[in-house]
């Protein structure tokens, strides 16, 4: 470990830019991938509009798209496939999973166990830098020879190994996956070598948990991703046969092969990364919705010990469910039925996670903060999303459900209204902390009710779509006569996803005014116990002047015989009985 | 067309539709009765627990370890699960995708898919297919059929047109030439991905004869979304004489050698 600490970064490259604090890591993970989110944000406005209005001409931006991908600002098919590889990408490895974990995590980690800094500052840097690198490659491929990926953001062979465009996609999701590969390692050292004195794995706060366990998923699943692409990478350009069976007839031209691949061996190696990676998008959401929860209801989690023990075998569980996303594939009809009962086996753990979240309100003094209402947002909204991945993870009703508009309403739900919600939420409870200052509180509301309901009213109709058997990746849905009665849904939906682009501007202007110029804050605005809340808002370079002592668990709101609602963790119960 | 598509489920068509609707309708009035009961329980917490003047927060009596209170209703989700793996998903799963049904009776097809069209194989009256080859492949020949062969004499292929009789379970086999596709008839309740490298066979019985829809389910390519063909289900009779009036005459089909022309 280099020791960083003993004098601050002089200079503003070193101090903002090549930071190895992992506070400003974490700040530009935090810009970085709400930028990210934005910009997968835009490319979906522009796909719906091809939904809501099929073959009719983009107003305003049309003129400005290249005629070979928007021929008279009419989006074509290739287009459309291109922008709906790049949203997937772009939402889950650019955008949520450096949310949840390189910035919240990088931020909220070290601090909330006590450490200076995170284990290897320097490889956190890098990993930072890499994911940049990688993220820039995914957004140039648009202007690259070739254009963008357009086989999903799941890339299925043959069909990823023929279109143009791939090979730079792959190249980029091997920097991602370097990246997330060096933050894993780095969250798993630090938590388990850097926790203050006293801080025993059970007084871990659930948020730290959470990023505990998602940094492991990061470290065993990705590494199979990894080869699998580079295994993809070679089918493209060095002609191996990995994932390609014999020659092929692409639109009556021969594509030669030498042969012997098998497309099925991609998507097992892709969904046994995939499957977890669906968890690293939703632990830390749900760590900071129970950070939120307990702050807000002023008193101790519902089930601590319930929840961490959920967590881990969450964990565990979600390295063989990952089948269930092949149960139409032409995989073994046997093997589909080991996959259904993990499948099942997997929601009790969430089940129980999300009831103790709301048993924790039982009793509680609730405090209706802007964090907190995207806290309690969380809740129902996750729970529709995880229902309704009853259906899907049933064999014999994903035969009708798979590959339609419910499985996209089932994953926005728990990925959009869940995971990114509980992100919101947790940018506007912690930015006191990062800043030393406040969001505005009413627009804070104002986007939160905003927030809520367009996402609604984007997502919800997805399911009645899917039930009329509407499928997805579809530029044109009317040209199927089976989705013609379901048409004014995507209208409405459309409608939605640009309103709810408009309420994101008093979030974007909040974020930025607040910076510079909102109401400023003390050290512990919320009144909250953990140990991030001991330091300054910002926390100075080396985060604590001294090392704190931890002598209770992360939620001791409501104890007896006190005059404050609050004991923080680090509060020494020899000063206290003398006052 | 207009009665058989609407905002629901679209008409059942097949022998098993209506076994993937009791479980798709079951379960979603479990998930919604699930959803409201527990709604009503969160709005009134919030209420009843919201922040009053002089109320302190009242705190579970202590408690460690991983059990807890809120496993119960955990315990009540688990065993609706186990029912429906053990009552419905399993035994209804191994009936449509576990046993193949014997040819004859059966009648007997393939599908074979490619960017962005539906080939579709008959074996004709002698009930045999004839050999493919890829290097026959042309757009006269889309699937290479060998005309030396004397069993391809009498196949018919058809793009885009989907026959079926009812009365009787049709045995298809998938196939595709290129990418991955997937055989979706919204109708009959059945979807199958078709990997190229791979022959996957799947069964299906209309009981319901009329006109319906075959879609791509898998992305396939910049006009997955154009990737359709028509379903014709026709009682065994109309079927038969169906089969004869498509039936090549053998001097059309000793003419057409796929060689160009």
């Amino acid at each position: 470990m280099v020791d960083t600490h003993a004098h601050p970064p002089q200079g503003f490259i070193q101090k903002y830019v090549f930071s190895q604090d992992h506070k400003i890591i974490a700040l530009q993970y935090l810009i970085t991938a709400w930028i990210f989110l934005l910009i997968g944000f835009v490319f979906i406005m522009v796909m719906r509009w091809s939904l809501a209005f099929p073959g009719t001409p983009i107003p305003w931006i049309g003129r400005f798209l290249p005629a070979d991908l928007a021929p008279n600002g009419v989006i074509s098919g290739q287009f459309y496939n291109s922008l709906c590889a790049m949203h997937g990408t772009i939402m889950v490895f650019l955008g949520v999973v450096p949310l949840g974990v390189g910035a919240f995590g990088n931020y909220l980690l070290p601090l909330q166990i006590g450490a200076p800094d995170m284990a290897f500052p320097r490889l956190n840097m890098l990993s930072y830098w890499v994911y940049l690198a990688g993220g820039l490659l995914m957004l140039g491929s648009f202007i690259l020879p070739g254009g963008a990926a357009q086989s999903g953001w799941t890339s299925y062979p043959p069909l990823a190994i023929i279109n143009p465009g791939q090979t730079v996609w792959l190249f980029g999701m091997v920097l991602l996956i370097t990246s997330s590969l060096l933050g894993a390692i780095n969250f798993i050292v630090t938590t388990l070598n850097l926790r203050a004195p006293g801080m025993h794995l059970m007084r871990m706060p659930i948020f730290v948990w959470s990023e505990l366990v998602a940094a492991f998923l990061l470290l065993l699943a990705f590494p199979p991703l990894e080869g699998a692409a580079i295994m993809q990478l070679m089918d493209r350009i060095a002609h191996t046969s990995f994932y390609v069976p014999k020659d092929l007839v692409v639109l009556g031209m021969m594509h030669k092969a030498s042969g012997g691949g098998q497309p099925l061996l991609w998507q097992h190696l892709f969904w046994f990364l995939a499957h977890p990676e669906v968890y690293v998008l939703l632990l830390p959401p749900m760590g900071i919705v129970a950070e939120i929860i307990a702050n807000n209801t002023r008193k101790p989690l519902h089930g601590y010990g319930t929840i961490v023990a959920s967590m881990l075998s969450i964990g565990a569980m979600s390295f063989i469910v990952w089948a269930h996303h092949m149960f139409v594939s032409g995989m073994s009809a046997t093997l589909s039925n080991f996959f259904l009962v993990t499948t099942m086996i997997i929601s009790v753990p969430s089940v129980a996670i999300l009831t103790c979240l709301i048993f924790s309100l039982m009793g509680g003094s609730i405090r209706f903060t802007t964090p907190m209402l995207f806290a309690l947002a969380f809740l129902p909204m996750f729970g529709i999303g995880g229902l309704t991945g009853l259906p899907l993870g049933l064999t014999v009703t994903d035969i009708y459900l798979h590959d339609t508009y419910y499985v996209i309403g089932h994953f926005h739900y728990v990925v959009v209204t869940g995971s990114i919600i509980a992100l919101m939420g947790g940018t506007y409870h912690w930015f006191p902390k990062w800043f030393g200052r406040r969001m505005n509180d009413a627009l804070g509301r104002f986007h939160f009710w905003g927030t809520l309901i367009c996402m609604n009213c984007v997502f919800f109709p997805m399911f009645i779509l899917g039930l009329a058997g509407q499928n997805r990746r579809y530029y044109d849905p009317t040209a199927h006569l089976h989705d013609l009665p379901t048409q004014p849904l995507h209208v409405l939906s459309s409608v939605a996803a640009w309103l709810l682009f408009l309420v994101q501007l008093p979030f974007i202007y909040n974020f930025f005014h607040s910076i510079w110029r909102g109401e400023k804050s003390e050290e512990n605005p919320w009144k909250a116990t953990t140990l991030e809340w001991a330091c300054p808002s910002p926390p100075p370079h080396g985060n604590f002047t001294e090392t704190p002592l931890v002598w209770r668990g992360p939620y001791e709101y409501s104890p007896e015989g006190l005059k404050t609602d609050w004991l923080p963790q680090n509060a020494d119960p020899r000063s206290l009985e003398a006052a | 067309m207009k009665s058989i598509y609407g905002w629901g489920l679209p008409v059942e068509a097949s022998t098993y539709a209506k076994d993937v609707d009791f479980g798709i309708r079951l379960i979603h009035a479990a998930m919604f009765t699930i959803f409201i009961l527990w709604a009503i329980f969160f709005v009134y917490l919030l209420v009843r627990y919201r922040r009053r003047e002089g109320v302190p927060a009242k705190r579970d009596p202590e408690h460690h370890g991983i059990f807890s209170a809120s496993l119960i209703p955990d315990l009540i989700v688990m065993l609706f699960e186990i029912a429906l793996i053990f009552f419905y998903a399993i035994p209804v799963w191994s009936r449509i995708k576990g046993h193949a049904p014997d040819v004859p009776p059966a009648n007997r097809i393939d599908v074979v898919a490619e960017q962005f069209a539906w080939n579709i194989h008959y074996p004709g009256a002698d009930g045999k297919f004839g050999r493919t080859e890829m290097d026959k492949i042309h757009f006269s020949n889309p699937l290479g059929l060998d005309y030396s062969d004397p069993a391809a004499k009498d196949d018919i292929v058809l793009a885009n047109e989907l026959h079926l009789p009812t009365g009787r379970p049709t045995l298809i086999r998938l196939t595709s030439l290129d990418v991955i596709h997937s055989f979706w008839i919204p109708s009959f309740r059945i979807k199958q991905d078709i990997v190229p490298g791979m022959a996957i066979p799947l069964w299906v019985e209309p009981d319901r004869p009329g006109t319906y829809e075959l879609s791509c389910a898998q992305l396939c390519g910049f006009a997955h979304s154009l990737m359709r063909a028509t379903v014709i289900v026709q009682t065994p009779e109309d079927y038969a004489k169906w089969l004869k009036s498509a039936a090549p005459s053998v001097a059309a089909a000793s003419t057409n050698t796929g060689q160009s022309w």
